[in-house]
């Protein structure tokens, strides 16, 4: 027993030996080249960087381009992106687009019959969030106190409060997408720290005061337009943004508010930072950063912000069939979106209005196999090349296309204003706005309107913003999106189309996230 | 080289011969155990002259004298009664001394090597297994893990594919993780490896030449693997490799290895020939299909698979100079692979050092290990040439794409993106190289405390380094580089790992007393870091003078993360009837936050000898029964990221920044992270039962044991807004394994020159999920997993609470009255449209009666892992003649035939799109026209994936020792057929797929080898 006393003691004093601090510090490692949220925001340099990245999340995917190191998990990366998701929950529910691909979600979407689990409703639900999170923790590590900590001077708190502001816009418009798609959301702000905990549930009324109120806080705050470099957000964004919300303000809070629709939109037109581009076409084109009409793009490039999502997938989605992709400025056909014949019918005047882009060889104008891109028009709005027809950057040979998205344009300004203010009862300036926009597209005034009514307004928004992201808001407003009053094939699931339910105006919370966050409280009817 | 170092050590062999030979006597027998075996590797000694023999498969020795004299021999056998005879050779005399060895009282009195240290089997407590040299697989082996599949209870080894070099899935008892790593601890001579993969190698363990391995140890409960803490809940794999012996230092013998394998596919893919596909589409094609089709008739499978030759020469050289017993070995193997020009060079060199200092109270043991491997990669895009139309040509006769026949648009003759590759081209147009080399080296110093003999201290060091790099380019003229003028890439990897560690022991050794003690104190540290530089390098066009795709980072790649542990443990006999083992590590993990860093492994088990039971003596039938319980906790923390606690941003890469006013702007992001982030642990219970019979003739192990794995690492969805994330790798949930390991091994003849010995061993394994989630929630689907090819991010399994793992989640298929599965969308009479077309509920089973085909629908029907897996190995010998075969069989798993789901159907031709592919043979049996998402996920397509399969037989024969000129030489020359055939019902290629999903399969090939072995 002496000997195993003797033994334990020695083992005791090499333990003791080597669990010494300077052994246990060997524990405390860092990544080399990665960098702690510390030092990030200690070198004011940074901070356009992590500002960048909260506009690409709007654009990209991850951090690698096209893809890689994704930011959204449980989804196909390409199909993540913020643009492209928005895309698929706006527009293929509607009449504007059909898409041939039997990918889950797709078919759902097109048919209306979609669920909780429908991947891209979640894709859109946490790329949402995702974008608010980000938005939230710049917000917090760029505040006033933050800064004076540490010893940043008045120029440099000047530049960063700037971009502080721009997160809060891009945080505003993340959650009027929320409030647009989903109704009542979870609510986190930048004083929710990162970590386990559960967000409250806000109405979509409440969401909309919240966002009234911060975007009447920022708009004042940002750089007027013309002020401010090409892809940041400008007073005319929020004001835009606010504009949107009092258009729908009836379908969000139950109460309309279109005489603030109307004076938002006047203060942006009267700013006169915007004009009208002259060929409708250039809106779409690979350089399309030079029009004069675009209030907020998202940017795009074809070698330094590649992605499978955004413009990309818009250009090779909507070329298939017997069209040559060199001809739209990419290498590939995806052979996926096409639209449908109640939108053709869109278009009486058909050629002669330049918005009027269909391919038709090889396609017919009905649709009776979702899956066969043949069946359909096919509708290349967006095309890879410039306005004078070169080549973009990738030269071809490449789906990375140089177009940035559109997501707010003085045309939109326009219509939104004509609708607010015939809805106010005044036809006239309705009647003004929506015949300038048909002086361009037709190149003169022979195809003016001489009088004008609220389903002109609806279909010249059709005509004139198409593949615009916008087509299932305006049909909720307009009451037409669910119910039976306007049908188009697949509305429903059958070829013919019919009437579905009234609760589909609304997308469905994720089921993940009920069940993680028991705040949370499903929209009826799922 | 080869020829010159053969040539090298036949010299030095012939040098020393003539040093030795005729001066003295010699001394020569044969040892046997009481029953007559011989015995194999049983030492004779020359009492205070260091030096002896050893004896051969047939228990002979001879010991060469350097003069004549008088001898004290020791005859000396593990779990054998040493004997000393004294015998007296006059000069040039030879003199027989044949010696019969009584086994010890206790038979199993062999020494094994446990975690930090070595014990007798007699005291073991867990489950643990050996497997010697003798018992490893024959024939063609790349690489260690193939030597022992199949051969124990309780281990399921999988090799994951066909391919050269390529690795296996490794399960012990089940995998006890869902995100991360299953895979246990393999340790090398001590030196715990990086399990992680190499860069430019397709397994980490192909880095080991088998041929230096002298045995495995596999250590599978808690009660043996907690002295590796949190790394030891998958369990531990010890590997010993071969030493010098240091019998006979101015000896030296020279083993020649030479195996020579033809390896040939043992089953094509069925899909259609030109002839019946040009009937399928002529009677039910569209005009575009039509139209694409070729005239020829080309099986592709044929162009891209071949018959391949494979060398693998070794040589090792053992002796030693004074007191510096040494083994140096040479291998080479040079493996083609059956698809064409996959290629597999390995080269290793092993030098194992164990000098003595100080009357054996200073020992040293040195390994070095190096290998290199130059690998050529084959086009594994070749892989899906079963599916290119079978009716187009290989070549076309144009000088178009270098020749060969690719689809093009036939408006603009630019090749179409989205169109598969002619499959030769693919081969031969692409070169895709790597060079690997791993070194793996320890020096362990052991000394025996001058005043305390029975202490001994330990200090062990190693180091496991690695370095991957390799290049790729595929040529500008090839249609899939036809876009960017061609490409070219390459990359490197540089990986390692060092040990250090200091621990000492504490044995009474008074085999007298009735009370033996065991104990083991210390301390280990161990640090891995990756360093990966090329992660900035662009890809390059073929020319290597433009960017085609910008790097992925602007950083290089760099990880690291170390840990540092204390462990202690006691094992105590009593009158070797009683044991108990205690052991307990601390670990402490750089992977973790400061609070949540360190963690207890604690664990204890016992054992009680039967047999020295003095009531069970009179039963001579049972000359050993043990029965054995453990406890124990184990971690594992493998598969975690290496900073996945802070809060970290990392920098975007060139091609996905922001611009703003033009100007392009590098993005910053952090990354999602958990705080509380820490390692699964897994309690687990094992009771086993060992029982010998006939003097061990007969032996039989039988344990139960079940696992609860607790703060499983999951990837889940976290509340949306909460994180910089949607979905993260944190501690959710609970996970058991349980079940029952049966080995036996029966030597049913022992006769003098007829043994027939049959081993064979039986596992059920299952595994249950108890929770997945921080908020119990008895809706969830659970965790989708296995995506599957077709449609875009399907998946077919899931982790479901109350179900094992990868269990199928699928729709239930519904049959037409002539036992035909449905298809929604088709006509429900062929030749009557009129009547109408078959809806998703005709198709598939409204399992909540909602008139919906949804999620709701899917439903669990059974999992990918085997319930029961078996092993049968088979050694006969006979006089010189020796027949060995092993076999494995599975039963209770499920496959998911993706290439009957996603290449069955009539559109799976395509011909939208510009081009056409085949489709599987398996069409005609549904004749479905469409594939579709929840077609591909209907249960149709699960097959049971039962499997018998024969990994090798072999046939040898032992020439003994020959007389050559001067010198006599061993040779041994053996026939063996690898992978000889597999029963099974699968209407797929090959049943034996790791993870339960088939598609585009590298076929396992059966090879025939010729082995050569000589010794002198």
């Amino acid at each position: 027993m002496k000997k195993v006393s003797q033994f334990l003691l020695l083992a005791l004093g090499v333990v003791v030996l080597f669990s010494t601090n300077s052994c246990k510090k060997q524990l405390n490692k860092t990544p080399k080249y990665g960098l702690n949220s510390e030092v990030v925001y200690s070198d004011p340099d940074n901070y356009i960087n992590v500002l960048a990245k909260l506009y690409s999340g709007l654009s990209m995917t991850g951090l690698q381009g096209p893809a890689g190191k994704g930011d959204i998990a449980g989804i196909d990366e390409g199909f993540s992106a913020y643009v492209r998701v928005l895309f698929n929950l706006q527009e293929l529910p509607t009449d504007e687009v059909v898409c041939g691909w039997n990918d889950p979600g797709i078919p759902e979407l097109n048919k209306m019959t979609w669920s909780p689990e429908t991947s891209f409703i979640k894709g859109m639900y946490y790329r949402i969030y995702y974008q608010i999170t980000l938005c939230n923790e710049f917000i917090r590590e760029s505040s006033d106190a933050k800064m004076t900590e540490r010893g940043f001077d008045a120029g440099t708190q000047e530049r960063i409060r700037m971009y502080r502001h721009e997160a809060r816009f891009l945080r505003a418009l993340s959650y009027y997408h929320a409030m647009d798609l989903f109704g009542n959301v979870p609510f986190v702000t930048e004083e929710d720290k990162v970590g386990a905990f559960q967000p409250e549930r806000i109405s979509r009324s409440d969401l909309f005061a919240y966002l009234e109120t911060e975007l009447k806080d920022i708009e004042g705050q940002l750089m007027a337009p013309g002020n401010i470099e090409y892809g940041h957000a400008s007073s005319a964004a929020a004001k835009f943004l606010l504009a949107k919300m009092y258009l729908n303000a009836e379908v969000y809070t139950g109460t309309n508010r279109y005489a603030d629709c109307a004076n938002y939109c006047q203060e942006i037109i009267n700013s006169n930072a915007f004009q009208l581009d002259d060929d409708y076409t250039d809106l779409f084109r690979a350089d399309n950063n030079t029009s004069p009409e675009i209030i907020f793009p998202v940017v795009y490039d074809g070698l330094y912000a590649q992605t499978w999502g955004g413009t990309t997938f818009m250009v090779c989605a909507s070329i298939g069939g017997s069209m040559v992709a060199a001809d739209y400025g990419v290498n590939g056909k995806w052979g996926g979106l096409r639209t449908t014949a109640p939108f053709v019918d869109k278009f009486p005047d058909s050629m002669l209005d330049y918005r009027w882009q269909f391919y038709r060889t090889g396609q017919s104008k009905e649709i009776t196999n979702l899956g066969s891109f043949t069946q359909g028009y096919a509708l290349p709005k967006y095309q890879n090349k410039t306005s004078t027809g070169s080549s973009a950057s990738n030269n071809g040979t490449s789906a990375f296309v140089d177009i940035d998205f559109p997501m707010f344009r003085l045309a939109d300004v326009f219509l939104m204003y004509a609708e607010a203010s015939f809805r106010n009862g005044d036809a006239g300036t309705a009647l003004n706005y929506v015949n300038t926009l048909r002086e361009r597209a037709y190149g003169g005034s022979t195809h003016n309107l001489g009088s004008i009514s609220l389903t002109d307004i609806l279909d010249e928004r059709a005509r004139e913003l198409h593949w615009e992201c916008t087509r299932r808001t305006d049909l909720i407003r307009f009451g037409l999106f669910t119910g039976g009053d306007y049908i188009w094939p697949f509305k429903g699931g059958t070829a013919a189309g019919g009437s579905v339910s009234n609760h589909l105006n609304l997308y469905p919370l994720p089921t993940a996230d009920l069940n993680l966050n028991p705040n949370l409280v499903q929209n009826p009817g799922y | 080289m080869k020829k010159a170092l053969r040539f090298l050590s036949l010299t030095t062999l012939l040098f020393i011969q003539t040093l030795v030979f005729g001066q003295g006597g010699k001394i020569q027998g044969t040892l046997s155990d009481s029953t007559g075996k011989p015995l194999y590797g049983a030492k004779v000694i020359l009492e205070g002259q260091n030096r002896g023999g050893q004896t051969d498969e047939s228990g002979k020795y001879v010991i060469d004298l350097l003069e004549a004299g008088e001898f004290t021999l020791i005859f000396r056998a593990t779990g054998y009664q040493e004997i000393k005879r004294t015998i007296t050779v006059g000069p040039g005399q030879t003199v027989t001394a044949d010696a019969s060895l009584k086994s010890l009282e206790i038979e199993l009195d062999e020494v094994v090597v446990i975690g930090y240290g070595t014990t007798r089997t007699s005291d073991l407590t867990g489950a643990a297994t050996v497997i010697n040299e003798k018992n490893f697989n024959q024939g063609s082996v790349s690489t260690p893990e193939q030597l022992i599949m199949g051969k124990t209870a309780g281990v399921r080894i999988n090799t994951n594919d066909g391919a050269p070099g390529s690795g296996s899935t490794i399960r012990l008892r089940g995998g006890t993780s869902i995100n991360a790593s299953n895979d246990p601890l393999i340790v090398v001579d001590g030196v715990p490896l990086d399990n992680g993969g190499i860069a430019g190698a397709a397994n980490p363990l192909s880095l080991i030449n088998p041929n230096d391995i002298a045995s495995f140890v596999i250590l599978k409960d808690a009660s043996a693997t907690a002295i590796y803490g949190s790394r030891g809940a998958n369990g531990v794999i010890l590997i010993t490799t071969k030493k010098g012996n240091g019998l006979n230092p101015e000896k030296l013998s020279v083993t020649l290895d030479s195996k020579h394998s033809l390896s040939t596919i043992a089953k094509y893919a069925d899909v259609l020939s030109g002839e019946e596909f040009r009937a399928l589409l002529t009677a039910n094609g569209t005009q575009d299909q039509i139209n694409l089709m070729g005239d020829a008739n080309t099986d592709w499978q044929r162009q891209v698979f071949r018959q391949a030759y494979t060398t693998d020469n070794n040589v090792s050289l053992t002796g030693g100079i004074k007191f510096l017993p040494y083994r140096l070995s040479f291998g080479n193997r040079h493996e083609n692979g059956l698809l064409k020009r996959d290629k597999f060079n390995r080269t290793s060199v092993s030098l194992n050092l164990t000098p003595t200092f100080l009357k054996n109270t200073l020992q040293f043991e040195v390994n070095q290990r190096y290998v290199q491997t130059n690998q050529t990669f084959a086009n594994r895009g070749a892989l899906g040439a079963a599916f290119f139309d079978p009716t187009q040509s290989v070549y076309s006769d144009t000088t178009l794409f270098n020749g060969y026949y690719e689809w093009i648009d036939t408006n603009t003759f630019l090749p179409e993106n989205l169109a598969p590759k002619n499959p030769l081209g693919l081969l031969n147009q692409r070169v895709d190289t790597s060079n690997v080399w791993r070194y793996i080296g320890n020096a362990k110093v052991t000394y025996k405390l001058p005043f305390f003999p029975q202490i001994k201290a330990v200090i062990n060091g190693g180091l496991d380094l690695s370095n991957g790099s390799g290049a790729y380019s595929e040529s500008k003229n090839s249609a899939g580089g036809f876009y960017t003028q061609g490409s070219y890439g390459q990359y490197s990897q540089r990986k390692g790992n060092k040990l250090l560690e200091a621990y000492l022991n504490f044995n009474n050794g008074d085999k007298e007393s009735k009370h033996l003690i065991d104990l083991t104190a210390g301390y280990s540290w161990q640090d891995w870091f990756t360093d990966r530089p090329t992660d900035t390098l662009p890809t390059l066009n073929e020319a290597q003078d433009s960017i085609i795709q910008a790097p992925g980072s602007i950083y290089p790649f760099y990880t690291d993360n170390a840990l540092l542990s204390f462990y202690g443990r006691g094992i105590y006999t009593y009158d070797n009837r009683f044991v108990l083992n205690v052991s307990l590590r601390r670990d402490g993990s750089s992977r973790f936050s400061p609070e949540t860093r360190w963690g207890m492994f604690p664990s204890v088990s016992g054992a009680w000898l039967l047999s020295n039971e003095s009531f069970m003596k009179p039963i001579t039938l049972i000359n050993m029964l043990k029965l054995r319980a453990g406890y124990g906790v184990t971690g594992q923390q493998d598969g975690i990221g290496d900073y996945s606690y802070i809060s970290n941003y990392y920098i975007g890469s060139t091609t996905a920044q922001y611009a703003f006013g033009g100007q392009f702007y590098s993005v910053m992001r952090p990354d999602g992270f958990d705080a509380n982030l820490k390692w699964e642990t897994t309690s687990s219970y094992n009771f086993g039962l060992d029982i010998g019979l006939m003097k061990d003739r007969f032996t039989a192990s039988i344990d139960v044991y079940r696992k609860e794995t607790r703060d499983l690492l999951a990837t889940v969805p976290v509340p949306a807004g909460t994180n910089f994330t949607n979905q993260i790798l944190t501690n959710v949930g609970n996970m058991r394994n349980e079940g029952i390991e049966i080995s036996t091994s029966f030597g049913i003849l022992a006769k003098k020159d007829m043994r027939l010995d049959v081993m064979a061993n039986a596992t059920y394994n299952r595994n249950t999920v108890l929770k997945l989630s921080q908020i119990v929630d008895s809706n969830s689907v659970g965790i989708q997993v296995g995506g599957i090819a077709g449609g875009l991010s399907n998946t077919i399994q899931v982790h479901q609470i109350g179900n094992p793992t990868f269990s199928y989640f699928v729709y239930e298929q519904q049959y037409d009255a002539n036992g035909n599965a449905i298809e929604s969308g088709s006509f429900i009479d062929p030749s009557n449209p009129g009547l109408g077309t078959y809806t998703d509920t005709d198709a598939f089973v409204d399992r909540n009666g909602d008139g919906v085909i949804n999620i709701d629908d899917r439903y669990i029907f059974e999992k990918a892992a085997p319930d029961w897996f078996l092993g049968l190995s088979l050694n006969f010998q006979y006089k010189k003649w020796s027949l060995g075969m092993s076999m494995r069989s599975e039963l209770g798993g499920y496959i998911y035939n993706n290439l009957h789901s996603n290449n069955g159907t009539l559109q799976g031709v395509n011909g939208t799109q510009g081009f056409l592919n085949n489709i599987s043979s398996l069409y005609y049996e549904e004749e479905f026209q469409y594939t579709n998402d929840r077609q591909l996920l209907s249960d149709h397509y699960l097959e049971r994936a039962d499997f018998l399969r024969m990994d090798y037989v072999s046939l040898a024969y032992r020439f003994g020792k020959l007389k050559f000129t001067k010198e006599k030489i061993g040779a041994n020359v053996a026939f063996v057929v690898s992978n000889v055939f597999v029963l099974t019902k699968y209407s797929g290629q090959d049943p034996e797929i790791s993870g339960g999903i088939d598609n585009n399969f590298y076929p396992r090939p059966r090879v025939f080898s010729l082995n050569l072995t000589f010794d002198f």
